[in-house]
């Protein structure tokens, strides 16, 4: 018996029963494209997280106060006050794996103009910044090394900031803001970011020299952060060993010698890699979970085609029977229930794929879901349906090709 | 009827024992017998008698316990159950009770059924001979009729049909009229006469002496023994019977 043949046989068997194998194959359909929606929900959050980690900056190094156990007990690190210009000085003359480094201070409180007001904070940083952030100037101009050395009070609006203070649309820049009871003078519009994909507002920022905000605002000297570009991307470890050796010697802590087990470094130093790394691992890790759970309702579908299929032999027994008195040997049988599973399952799995896609391009324009769509995963789902169709196939095929046809023949 | 025949079938001293529980049955007690080419033999006996178990043997779907059995020359005792599988597609047509058509299937695909495990017959050709079938058995007009559609007699004709298409050495018939009313029974034995006057080896197994007159020769079995064989010199025919018969006012 050939193949095309018994595709035709396997065929109207499966139409004869038109919505028991739809719904058999319902498990499968469900299994496959939730097998696939979940893959590309998961791997499309990873890569949306990772592009946001990349908008963060370039090859970015932050530097913060305290170090993660101070004395047992886990500090605030905004209460820690051991980062100081003169670290970020240091940094800046000796690091060589650094191609910008900016000190960062920031305050929080009610931006001002006219009847208007905003709620938001501003950050001290210098020229470095932008390239570090990777933020552009969309009007006006960035503030200069005088503007630092004078404290002078000068800022650049965020996107959203000079929305809600100029929502007339006037040009901002050269107008005055009062931020508490400050004033400070427009010099320039911030290019616009938009939200990443935790939902946070990016353009919800006001930039001004660090000194200025150290001085006129927080009337602090130590600062909140350093924040450095490596100059390329494999450089970044070495940055940081790097910079840990250099802040070691300013902050006089001890090494660690024969006696005496060395001081904890009282600051903290995490490089955009490391980050990326962090949440590329975690985003796995809930891929794997979310793809198991597809992957588990997919077992079930599959149970559910042996189910069928076991329920089909015993109320074809008679038909197995003709057909074995006519001619059919057990391999014949054997391949006629197989073919009939694995064309039941592999269906299913075009109609899932399909399915799944369609979820996915839902999920994509309806909820604005990240989702990436994987080749692999559509290729592996076929791989697997057919592997179902055979698996869960195989035994009640058996049990029919074994069947004897006096028996068959005669089944009530 | 001296000149020399070709043996179809030979049995010698075929004895086939089942164990059931602890005890041993003895279905068939050694049964011989030769069935040559062009005979319509009717092998009659009570149920319990063996000849289930001698129609499982002749076709082939069954192997005897001891003794020897030649299917146009092939001895099966010795074979596997798929060479069992192919040797009855090729040598052996089916007729059964209950006509054991597939259901929701039209005329021609049930009778393409038996090529259709016969790799050397391509889909033309098996389409061809479907009809050509059907239409020796009378239903050249209802090639496309679903086996649901039909009546009883009809359905055995599709069955008859199906015996027919793989040009078989032997036609084996289950109690072939046994569902059917008198009339129809009737039409179906003439048609078996007609393949009979044709040529065709036929073996009919019933457990109603009646058929036996419309026979060449009739076999008897009691506790799977023979126990006569004798060749029908007076072969009533089926036609005139059915001429006999009283006109069927129910259709």
């Amino acid at each position: 018996m050939n193949i095309s043949t018994l595709f035709k046989i396997a065929l109207r068997a499966i139409f004869a029963n038109k919505t028991r194998s739809f719904l058999t194959a319902l498990g499968i359909i469900i299994g496959i494209a939730s097998v696939i929606t979940m893959l590309a929900i998961g791997e499309g959050t990873k890569q949306s997280i990772k592009s946001n980690i990349s908008e963060m900056g370039s090859n970015m190094i932050m530097i913060s106060p305290g170090a993660d156990r101070f004395g047992g007990v886990q500090q605030s690190a905004s209460s820690m006050e051991t980062l100081k210009l003169t670290d970020y000085q240091a940094l800046k003359d000796e690091c060589k794996y650094i191609r910008a480094i900016s000190p960062t201070v920031s305050a929080s409180g009610q931006f001002i103009y006219g009847n208007n007001n905003a709620p938001s904070s501003v950050t001290g940083a210098n020229a470095d910044y932008l390239e570090i952030r990777q933020l552009k100037v969309a009007d006006g101009e960035m503030f200069t090394d005088t503007d630092i050395k004078t404290s002078a009070k000068v800022c650049l609006l965020g996107n959203t900031v000079a929305e809600n203070l100029f929502p007339d649309g006037a040009d901002p820049i050269g107008k005055v803001v009062r931020f508490n009871s400050i004033p400070f003078r427009v010099i320039g519009v911030m290019e616009k970011k938009g939200y990443n994909s935790m939902g946070m507002d990016q353009d919800d920022y006001v930039l001004a020299p660090y000194t200025s905000v150290m001085k006129r605002i927080l009337a602090q000297n130590y600062l909140h952060m350093i924040v450095a570009s490596a100059t390329t991307e494999g450089v970044t470890e070495k940055a940081t060993e790097e910079m840990t050796s250099i802040l070691r010697r300013t902050h006089k802590l001890k090494d660690a010698s024969d006696e005496t087990a060395g001081d904890e470094d009282d600051f903290n130093i995490r490089s955009q890699e490391e980050l990326s790394n962090m949440m590329d691992s975690t985003m796995t890790m809930l891929t794997v979970l979310l793809g198991s759970v597809a992957g588990i309702s997919l077992i079930v579908g599959g149970i559910g085609i042996m189910n069928i299929m076991y329920v089909s032999v015993t109320e074809r027994t008679r038909e197995i029977g003709l057909r074995m008195s006519v001619g059919a040997r057990g391999i014949d049988i054997l391949n006629q229930f197989l073919i009939e599973s694995v064309l039941l399952s592999v269906t299913g799995g075009v109609i899932g794929v399909l399915l799944g896609l369609g979820v996915c391009a839902f999920l994509n324009q309806v909820i604005h879901l990240p989702i990436s769509i994987q080749v692999w995963s559509i290729i592996m789902s076929f791989a697997v349906c057919t592997f179902t169709g055979i698996f869960f196939g195989w035994y009640p095929a058996k049990k029919a090709a074994q069947l004897d046809p006096i028996e068959a023949i005669r089944y009530e | 009827m001296n000149k020399e025949r070709k043996t179809v079938i030979e049995l010698q001293n075929v004895k086939r024992n089942f164990i059931v529980g602890e005890e041993t049955v003895h279905a068939l007690k050694g049964v011989s017998f030769k069935i040559y080419e062009g005979e319509f033999v009717t092998i009659m006996g009570k149920s319990g008698s063996g000849k289930s178990t001698l129609l499982n043997q002749l076709g082939c779907l069954d192997t005897p316990t001891s003794g020897e059995y030649y299917l146009d020359g092939n001895s099966v005792r010795t074979m596997s159950k798929s060479e069992r599988a192919v040797l009855r597609n090729r040598k052996i047509g089916f007729i059964f009770q209950n006509y054991n058509l597939l259901p929701k299937t039209t005329s021609v695909e049930n009778v393409e059924l038996p090529l259709m495990y016969n790799s050397g017959v391509s889909a033309k050709e098996r389409h061809e001979r479907a009809v050509e079938a059907l239409t020796a058995v009378g239903l050249g007009d209802r090639l496309n009729h679903k086996s649901n559609q039909m009546s009883g007699g009809q359905m055995q004709r599709v069955a008859i049909a199906r015996a027919l298409v793989n040009n078989p050495a032997v036609i084996l018939a289950d109690e072939a009229t046994g569902n059917l009313d008198t009339r129809t029974s009737f039409e179906i034995l003439v048609l078996f006469q007609k393949l009979h006057a044709e040529g065709r080896t036929i073996i009919f197994v019933t457990h109603n002496p009646d058929i036996a007159s419309y026979s060449s020769r009739n076999i008897e079995l009691r506790d799977g023994r023979i126990i006569s064989d004798k060749l029908n010199d007076n072969i009533l025919s089926a036609a005139e019977g059915l001429a006999a018969l009283p006109a069927n006012t129910d259709e």
